[in-house]
């Protein structure tokens, strides 16, 4: 009989411990990546012609992060590994790649989905401003380009990946002006419980914190963003934002680094149809599986950030146990312990994940307070203004009616950076749950696509072979 | 069978099935006569045919025998910001139909259309070689040769049916969303019009604009067609500078052939056509099929290659009703009095939406239209002699 066909989708810290968990057991999975080399973005590594050591790269996680570059580089003549292709749709069991400006086609007997997370943000009046990155951004430019995006920096939002790039940026010479965290500091007394789930990781989060203390970086808690400030012709100058005691305090900066915690990157999965559940405790739509990584449709797996936000350790762990649902579905049966204890830590490790969003929740109050001239759809430039307008003229109160009336989350970014902003708008001007607004069904392409690259390409030999 | 015993949702002198932009319009145009107007829609209006269509608000290439209901919604369109109380983003600025090299025979075709649409108003104008180039630079090679309608253009579909449907609303008109209508019948001189939860409207007339529900609707009174669902293959680039006018589109008999395009003002390019792909009315959901987005853009370089270049960065697709012959059922029932459809626009309706509006509301009121409707007859589908049951069902 033929191999079966797996096909993994991002070459990050799940993705290769899925491809690796799947070699182990004597398949040969393809392993296709959007990204120039592996690691995906947390785990992300330097152009060849670039020497920093991995301490300076990955400061805590340099350990785990050389333990995924190498696993990687030793399955390298085990897998078929497509570096910068583009999933852009799937239908059935067929995925639809763009790689080098040309088409391919790929059928799949399984799928695992390992597409990660990117920045979940809330708009604030002038963020549209030159100068203004999310704090994914801000760390790729650091991590990928050696290069700060601004000269005295201000780090706004909430999340551990908040403090993480600021103690980065301070580290790598960078002014860091001042972090400013949304989340009150008492959030983070009745997280405590939860946390506890995971003391190292708990720890080195803490150890953070006193370390850009200790640089004497100023950081507030409990703010709410004002304004970035600045203009067209010059981008940022500073920002503006209420501390906890309600003043308004305005600060000197070049460049903002925004964001509120990470947001899986579920279009793939949501191309392949799978269902999708409210989750409450995060304010947002995430796919359904089960515990080992299975979704609602058969053959289609998830693991890591893109499944729901874990972390990169629960990343690694999800992708082990994806390719061993794979692996049972294909009819081999896998090592009860092995699940077992793989099944146990992501429990753990989804009770600190939930202690972070307690500790660091998304200010969904804020939408109600933004000012009607803050762009909220930063792709088709709709303000907050002209989306509440539409809300009130044609009663729309669904996230994809007030996408067809408004515009927003019509642009290239399909409301993956805008979507749960416009949500908590919608629910707050139409006076609605928020589940009730439902969330932007995707399309493809998950990515703009050249309309020139549809002339068909063939695969690479090996892969063509498995067909 | 009756359900929803008691007090009627809504008792009304119409009831119409189906908010798209026929059903809204007709809507609107029965309350500027005064007649009272129940519509009830089972998504949300014009969210299928009507909203996720091209946008094409073209005559040219039309029928001839259609081209008078064209010209009566073209007066509509016209007037659009004050008929709806919004701007539909309809833009005036011309339709290109061209035919490629290999297939010549087709100048022909073109040069007989504009001389016989001339008689119904609509100027063409067929350019080639150095004049055409000149005019629409944008053209790639293989195109032999255009034919320009001045006076077409298009417009934003997401806006126009639920514009309708609220200008309707703010005359008087009841509508009724998310209300999936499951029954119908006659009873006594009244329809019996009742949805799936059980919520009953009743009135003397029925008005049947389903779009690809419609056979659903008809079915139960005797008068079932081979309408098919289907999805169009729709895309939208990139914005970038705005500097193609007209709408442009391949003139073809093959389907996959068939592409269009147009510009909007704040730059993005949409484009239409080609294969069409599965939809599912049921769920009411359509897919695009990678494939034919595939088809799509390969055949849209060779009308404009420079297209090329930009990138598509969404697909989408929605539920339209396909007849046999690609014409609408449009008026009168042919065994019930007080029952009128339209439906079955083929993926074609989007203009003379406004138009089918009005003719309908002209019917209901007046009992007659100056608008030809005899090819659109139920009729043509069956070999019974043409309303040879209407006396004897109709009680």
């Amino acid at each position: 009989m033929a191999q079966p066909r797996v096909v993994v989708v991002g070459a990050g810290p799940a993705g290769v411990r899925c491809a690796e968990a799947l070699v182990a057991a004597g398949i040969r999975p393809t392993l296709i990546d959007e990204n120039r080399r592996d690691g995906g973005q947390i785990y992300r590594r330097q152009p060849e012609s670039f020497s920093r050591p991995y301490s300076k790269l990955y400061g805590t996680e340099a350990a785990r992060a050389a333990a995924i570059h190498s696993t990687f580089e030793s399955l390298r003549g085990q897998i078929d590994y497509l570096p910068q292709t583009l999933v852009w749709n799937i239908e059935g069991h067929s995925l639809y790649l763009v790689r080098e400006s040309r088409h391919i086609t790929l059928t799949f007997d399984a799928l695992v989905l390992c597409t990660g997370a990117t920045d979940r943000l809330m708009p604030v009046k002038g963020w549209n401003l030159a100068g203004t990155y999310s704090l994914g951004g801000a760390q790729v430019a650091l991590k990928s380009q050696a290069c700060a995006i601004g000269n005295e920096v201000v780090f706004v939002g909430t999340g551990a990946l908040l403090y993480l790039v600021a103690a980065q940026y301070q580290q790598a010479g960078a002014r860091v002006r001042a972090v400013l965290d949304t989340a009150p500091w008492s959030a983070r007394a009745g997280a405590l419980p939860s946390l506890l789930a995971a003391p190292a990781t708990l720890w080195k989060g803490l150890l953070l914190a006193l370390k850009l203390r200790s640089a004497g970086v100023p950081v507030y808690t409990g703010i709410e963003p004002l304004e970035i400030l600045g203009t067209a012709e010059n981008g940022v100058s500073g920002i503006s934002f209420k501390d906890s005691g309600g003043r308004v305090v305005e600060l000197r900066c070049d460049a903002v680094a925004l964001g509120y915690h990470l947001r899986p990157e579920t279009q793939l999965a949501d191309l392949a149809r799978c269902n999708f559940y409210f989750d409450p405790s995060t304010r947002q739509w995430l796919p359904q599986v089960d515990p080992d990584g299975r979704t609602s449709v058969s053959g289609v797996y998830l693991a890591g950030d893109g499944a729901r936000i874990r972390g990169a350790n629960a990343a690694e762990n999800s992708g082990r146990l994806a390719a061993l649902a794979v692996l049972q579905d294909l009819g081999q049966a896998p090592a009860v312990d092995t699940v077992a204890a793989l099944r146990g830590s992501l429990e753990k490790l989804d009770r600190f994940a939930q202690g972070l969003s307690q500790a660091f929740p998304w200010p969904a109050q804020h939408a109600g307070r933004l000012s009607d001239d803050t762009v909220v759809c930063r792709c088709e430039s709709v303000s907050v203004g002209e989306l509440r307008q539409v809300i009130q003229q044609t009663g729309a109160c669904e996230s994809n009616r007030a996408k067809a009336f408004s515009r927003v989350g019509m642009g290239r970014c399909q409301g993956r950076y805008c979507g749960h902003a416009a949500a908590e708008i919608i629910a707050h001007a139409a006076n609605v749950p928020i589940e009730q607004v439902g969330r932007l069904r995707g399309q493809a392409p998950v990515k703009p696509l050249q309309i020139a690259a549809v002339e068909s390409a063939s695969l690479p030999a090996s892969v063509e072979e498995a067909k | 069978m009756s359900v929803g015993i008691g007090r009627p949702q809504a008792v009304s002198d119409v009831v119409i099935v189906g908010g798209g932009i026929m059903g809204s319009s007709c809507a609107l145009f029965l309350r500027q006569r005064g007649l009272t107007v129940s519509l009830v829609e089972r998504g949300l209006v014009g969210q299928q045919a009507s909203g996720v269509n091209f946008g094409n608000v073209r005559r040219q290439g039309r029928p001839l025998m259609q081209l008078p209901l064209a010209n009566r919604a073209i007066a509509s369109w016209r007037r659009m910001k004050e008929l709806v109380g919004m701007d539909v983003e309809y833009l005036q600025v011309g339709h290109v139909r061209v035919c490629y090299r290999d297939r010549p025979e087709l100048v022909e075709e073109f040069e007989r259309y504009a001389r016989e649409a001339r008689a119904y108003e609509l100027d063409l104008e067929i350019l080639s070689g150095v004049a055409m180039r000149a005019r629409f630079p944008y053209l790639g090679n293989e195109v032999l040769a255009a034919s320009y309608s001045l006076h077409d253009g298009h417009a934003n579909p997401r806006l126009v049916a639920p514009a309708f449907g609220r200008a309707a609303r703010r005359a008087g008109a009841a509508v009724f969303e998310n209300t999936h209508i499951v029954n119908v019948e006659k009873e006594g001189a009244d329809f019996r019009v009742t949805s799936d939860d059980g919520r009953v409207f009743r009135a003397p007339v029925l008005v049947v604009t389903a779009g690809a529900w419609g056979n659903l609707l008809s079915t139960q009174f005797g008068e079932p067609v081979d309408l098919v669902a289907r999805g169009p293959t729709m895309c939208v680039t990139e914005p970038v500078p705005y500097s193609i006018r007209p709408s442009t589109g391949v003139f073809t008999p093959v389907e996959q052939e068939t592409v269009y395009f147009r510009q909007i003002t704040r730059g993005n390019l949409i484009i239409g056509g080609g294969t069409r792909g599965p939809a599912y009315p049921d769920s009411c959901r359509a897919y695009v099929r990678p494939e034919n987005t595939l088809r799509q853009l390969k055949q849209i370089q060779r009308l404009a290659p420079a297209l090329g270049r930009l990138n598509i960065i969404r697909v989408w697709s929605g539920i339209e009703g396909y007849m046999p012959d690609g014409l609408p059922v449009l008026g009168p029932s042919e065994r019930v009095p007080g029952l009128y459809y339209a439906f079955g626009f083929s993926g074609s309706g989007f203009q003379i939406g406004p138009g089918v509006g009005e003719t309908l509301a002209e019917l209901i009121q007046t009992g007659t239209t100056t608008i030809p409707l005899e090819a659109y007859r139920m009729a043509r589908f069956s070999s019974a002699p043409r309303g040879g049951c209407v006396a004897s069902r109709a009680s």
